[in-house]
Formats: C-alpha cells, structure tokens, sequence
C-alpha cells in the first residue's frame, strides 16, 4: 500500500523509537504537521515558541537522556532561526536531526516565497545534511540521518523535504542503516598504541588527566572511573566533561580552563604526563598553546581523527571510541598511587579556597553572591539536580561550584557560547530525564535571548526551575571592560522588565530574592513545588569571576584576583 | 613565517550535490583560497574525484586533509607537493587556415615543436600540443 511522503517521515520516526519532537509549524511543513495528526498518540510534539527554542531544546534532551534530539520547521524564516542551534550542537558534538520543509521542487531557485538555500547555509554547521524531492527517498535518507547523527563522534543532521516530496504517494520499506560505504565512524583500535600509552603511564611520575565529553557520549563513565582507580592519576574536566566522574571522587581535582580550578591548571605545566581523554583541546582549555605543557608528553585518546594534532601535538594517539579503547588500557596500566603529586593540586586548591572561593560562597558583604546562589542549591539538591547553564559569569560560576553525583547532569552550551540557551534547553532536559530535578541557571542578558520559550513551559506545564541571577549587566562582557577596556563600559549595562510580572503573565510561580536570608528558604520552596518555578535572585552588580587566564597568557599564568 | 608551497589535493568521493560545496567551506573557513578546482568521475564505478590546488603551510594541509575526509561521503584524501605531482596540460590552438599558406613561419613553428593536426576546415584548422605549461605557452 503506497503511503504520502509526509506519512512516510512519521513511520521513519516511529521505527527510530522516537515519541518527541519540537517544532514549529509553517507553509513548506504543512503536509507532515497535517500526517501528524493521526500519529498523536505516539509522537508526542512540542510546540515552542521560535525555532532556535526547538534546537536547544532537543539538544538538551538528547545531553539528558543520551537520545537524539529531533527537530521540525518550516522552510525560509523556519529554517534560517535553527542555524545557531545547529551549530551549538555541531561543536558540542549533540546527536540532533533537523526536518525542514522546501518549497516545491518545480520552484525550487526561483526565490520563491519563504524559500531558502538551508542545504547552503547549514553546510559548514552540519555533520551531513540531504534534500529530498522525492517522497520513494525518505526511508533510506532518514535512516541514514539518524545513523550518522548518532553514530562515530556524534553531531547534528538537516533533512531538506520539498512540499510535493511530502504530497507524493510512495511505497514504504525502512530498514536501519548500520554502515556506509565511505563513512567510517570508529577507527580501528590499535593495539600497539594501548601498549604505547600504557607504557608512558607506567613510567610517569606526575601523570595529569583531562577528560571531556567523549566520556559522556561513549556511555564509558564506569571504565574511565576504573582507569583512574587503578592508576591513582589527578584528573580534570573540561566545562564539557563535568558530571562524568562524581564532584566530590578522591582523583577528581576540578576544571580546566580559562575559568577553570587554580590547580589543574597551573599544574599542567608540571605534569610529566598529560593524557587527554575525549576531549578536544579547546582554546579556552589551552591558552596560549605556545606555553602548553611543553614538558610533558601527551596522550590523546580520541574517536575523530580530525582532532589529532589539531591544537596539540601529541606523542600516542589511541584512536577509537572510549568504550573499547578504555577497557584495553585498564589492562595494560598498572595499580599505581601518586599521593604526593595529588597532595600538590590540595595545596594549590587551599590557595585558591583562601583567595576565591570563601568569598564566593560565604560572603560577608551585603550583597548575594552568585556563587551562594549554586552552594544553596547544592545544599538543598545535594548534588542530584541537572544543571543547565546559560553563557556568562553564571555559568562559569555554576561550573565552577554546582555539585554532581551523576553523569549527564551539566548541561550548557560550551564550544559555540551560545546565549540564550539555557531556557528551552532545560525543557529538553526535563522531557529526556523526567524523573530528575532540572535546574536552568540563567543571566538576565541570557534569559532575555530566549525568553519567549516561557510560553512552552506554560503550554506544556513541564516543571523546570528557573534561576535567573540578575546583576542587570551583559556580566562576562563588563567584567574584561574593566579589566582589559580600561572600564569603558560600551553597551553592556542592562536596563530590565519585572521578570517576575512577565513570569507571572504565563501562569508561572515566582519570586524575586535579594536578601541573604530569604534565600535559602525560597530555594527549598522552589525545588519543593511540583509545578514550574521562576526564581530572580539580585546579585552583585560588578562582581567578577576568579581565577582567571586572560586571552593568550599560559595556563601557568592564573590570575586569582 | 611559516612556508607556504603549493599542495595538490585529490578527493575521492561518492557523488552528491552538495558535497563540493561542503568541502571548499572547509577551505573558506580557514580564508585559504583555491588556486585551480576539478571534479570529474574516477577510474571507480560511483566514485568521483575533485582535485584542488591550493597554497598553504604542510601543517595546515595536514590538517585540512584530515578535516575533508570526515566528511560523510569522501572515501579518501590526499596531498601532494609539486614536486611529487607531473602536471601536463594539453593545449588546443585554432589556427585561420589562410594563415598557414600566407605565413610560412606557422608551419616551421608546429614543426619545431612537435604539434599535431587535429582538425582541418576550409575556414580554420586546430593543432594540438600537450606538454609542460611553459613550452606550450611558447607556441603563442
């Protein structure tokens, strides 16, 4: 029996086991919204309130519940609002399928009405991306999107459908892709390099780890933890990494980074060892690459091949995906222990808990720290909630201070920065992890991006918590004005709604805070509350965030103040 | 300074019709432009080759390299300098017929330079000369 090609997208769907998706509906897409109809009962859609909304909000479902996100927008304007989603889960490697409607093929540039080149403009953004014009192409072009959106280091995949490829009867047949001809997701392990690198760690006096999202991804959560039992190796997060390996485990000694812990990152420049564990060797990781662990040798375990010797040059790349190459290394290390090396990175942490955090989190001066905010949060969570963070200062800080006792628990835009994320990501997150407390920490420049997704939660009732911590200033941006700008403070002061009248306005509990000792108070009654919580919490104007690597300094060249 | 030399890249891929685009956006997102772009079908069955010349450093090369075989359809990349690459070109030249009768040095110069007839007309005929670039420029 021959089905429409629109009918044909939500049986693909369907064999993919997918039950949400988050769209918006549009001229090019009508026919798949009109097929929907019938299937309601089985895919469940989120109508957001802009489609950039729709992206983060499948990215932060596909972080929480390690699924893909699946996204639907209509063609032109529709199209053109999930670039900046697209690239956000592009650099952070977010398994993510996009359906976008086309005009019908016959117009296809003409310019015709609400017609864009997305096919063009998502190329650089996109792990692959495809137009169908013809409906007989759906089961085998979908089924390919979602193989290799999930498949290798995984990332995001655009689907182009035009409107009559949606209208055209088809015969329907799916069948799952599990390779491709010239797409080779996981290289081949080799076994010398596990020797070579075992080999370096055995020898090594003042080993270092990094490890980033790759662990995540690669469900290898478990082995890394062996990997660093056995061996005793201090290790470190990158912003992505966090929540793979518990907050409060003996060998994890904090972040990396320009706004990472004092310790790991002065000390990777001591370290005689460095291995880098699925993570990419980002800038705001590095520094100034110049001044990079020049001493040590580096290891670099890694699926994409893309990224060896990218940034770093490295002495033993084990190529693969953690969840193989891990267990063979934990056979070939040996049990070791570095406790004087470890007692190095407690020192430095007494420093910088002397200089920063004390301040940060136990506050003498009148007004609330962001970094009490997070520390009353944990105290209440005890660590269980997911944190989503926007981009700012309140990332770095929840970053820096949010407690985790689970994986896939922090959730925010890392290689792209991108501002605005944190609202619809956080209902993504809620909807991939309904069991879990899901927590959005927000700036007011942020919250402001995206705000109109306020609506979703309303329409859905999906209960996130929302902490917008407000210093009425774009904060990140004025703090290096002042510190690099000589103070000119260009555009980044911020004059604010009463967000807490246009939370009520969509029917949401909230409440503003700016004193110290109805806070904790109202932190409880929010995570408390079944329902959707809207929480502004006055901070700091010009409070800044610490320690600090200035753009191009070394990772030697921290700055606590 | 970090030198910069000539690089022949040459891809293999399946056929699809963005791919060409996908990959000169990996050479536009690093500002290195392309000196010269060919695409035509391989030795293969399906299997379609693109060869570009572009003028960068070895490490960035390497890199590029890396980043174009990524890309979901290409098979395999590879690059070369000029030094390992011949490059020939085959040059075709229209000639008025009537100037080979009223000006004799045109047939002492397709003699001397070793060129074939390929075509001849009433109104013009075209010689043929393939060899190294700047010995077929001599011809003009």
């Amino acid at each position: 029996m021959k089905i429409s090609g629109s009918e044909a997208i939500i049986k693909c769907l369907i064999e993919e086991n997918v039950d949400l998706i988050y769209g918006y509906p549009g001229g090019a897409i009508m026919p798949f919204y009109d097929s929907l109809y019938n299937f309601q009962d089985q895919i469940n859609h989120i109508l957001v309130r802009h489609e950039q909304g729709a992206t983060h909000a499948a990215q932060g479902y596909a972080r929480s519940s390690g699924k893909i996100g699946v996204v639907v927008a209509t063609s032109g304007p529709g199209a053109t609002n999930l670039v900046t989603g697209i690239a956000d889960a592009q650099i952070d490697s977010t398994p993510m399928v996009c359906i976008t409607g086309q005009v019908s093929s016959n117009l296809l540039g003409t310019d015709a009405f609400q017609e864009t080149d997305i096919i063009g403009i998502t190329t650089p953004v996109t792990k692959w991306n495809y137009q169908i014009t013809k409906a007989s192409e759906i089961p085998e072009i979908l089924s390919k999107a979602f193989f290799i959106a999930r498949s290798g280091r995984p990332g995001p995949v655009l689907i182009d459908i035009t409107k009559d490829a949606q209208f055209e009867m088809t015969d329907f047949k799916y069948k799952k892709h599990k390779k491709l001809k010239s797409y080779n997701p996981e290289p081949k392990i080799s076994k010398s390099k596990i020797k070579d690198a075992a080999e370096l760690i055995n020898k090594a006096k003042k080993p270092f780890i990094i490890f980033g999202q790759g662990v995540i991804l690669s469900n290898s959560e478990k082995e890394f933890i062996k990997l660093i039992e056995k061996t005793g190796i201090p290790s470190a997060w990158t912003i992505l990494g966090l929540s793979a390996v518990s907050t409060d485990h003996y060998l994890n000694v904090g972040m990396v980074g320009m706004h990472g812990n004092y310790g790991p990152n002065v000390l990777t420049n001591k370290c005689d060892l460095l291995i880098a564990v699925g993570m990419r060797f980002d800038d705001r990781v590095t520094g100034n690459l110049n001044k990079y662990a020049k001493q040590a040798k580096i290891i670099h375990l890694e699926i994409d091949p893309a990224e060896i010797n990218k940034n770093v040059k490295v002495d033993v790349a084990v190529l693969g995906n953690l969840k193989n190459t891990l267990p063979l290394l934990i056979q070939e290390v040996k049990t070791n222990k570095h406790g004087n090396w470890l007692k190095k990175f407690r020192e430095y942490n007494s420093i910088e808990y002397n200089k920063v955090i004390k301040k940060d989190l136990f506050p003498t001066k009148d007004k609330i720290t962001m970094g009490e905010v997070i520390h009353q949060i944990n105290e209440v969570t005890n660590g269980n909630a997911i944190i989503v963070s926007d981009v700012g200062q309140h990332q770095m800080i929840a970053c820096r201070y949010a407690k985790f006792n689970e994986t896939k628990s922090n959730i925010t835009s890392g290689g792209l920065g991108t501002m605005g994320f944190a609202l619809p990501a956080a209902i993504g997150a809620k909807m991939g992890a309904p069991k879990r407390e899901v927590i959005a920490i927000i700036g007011d420049g942020g919250f402001q991006m995206t705000i109109q997704e306020l609506g979703t939660i309303f329409q859905t009732g999906v209960p996130v918590k929302i902490v917008v911590l407000n210093n009425d200033f774009l904060g990140m941006v004025r703090q290096w004005q002042q510190l690099f700008f000589d103070k000119r403070y260009s555009s980044t002061e911020m004059v604010n709604p009463d967000f807490v009248a246009i939370a009520k306005g969509y029917h949401i509990e909230s409440e503003k805070i700016s004193k110290r000792e109805n806070l904790k108070q109202s932190i409880k009654k929010m995570i408390d509350s079944p329902k959707p919580f809207f929480m502004e919490v006055v901070v700091g104007k010009e409070d800044n965030v610490f320690p600090m690597i200035p753009t191009g300094e070394s990772v030697s060249n921290m700055r606590l103040s | 300074m970090i030198k910069k030399e000539n690089y022949t890249v040459s891809i293999y891929a399946e056929n699809n019709i963005g791919l060409l685009n996908r990959i000169s956006a990996i050479f536009l997102k690093r500002h290195i432009s392309i000196d010269s772009i060919n695409s035509s079908p391989s030795e293969l069955d399906q299997v379609y080759r693109f060869v570009i010349v572009v003028c960068v450093s070895k490490k960035d090369i390497e890199k590029i390299i890396t980043q174009i075989e990524k890309q979901i359809e290409v098979i395999a990349a590879f690059f070369h300098t000029d030094q390992e690459t011949i490059f020939q070109e085959s040059a075709l030249y229209k000639v008025k017929s009537k100037s080979l009768f009223e000006e004799r040095h045109i047939q002492n110069i397709i003699k001397n330079s070793h060129a074939k007839i390929v075509t001849v007309s009433p109104e013009f005929f075209v010689i043929e000369k393939t060899g190294f670039r700047r010995r077929n420029r001599k011809v003009i």
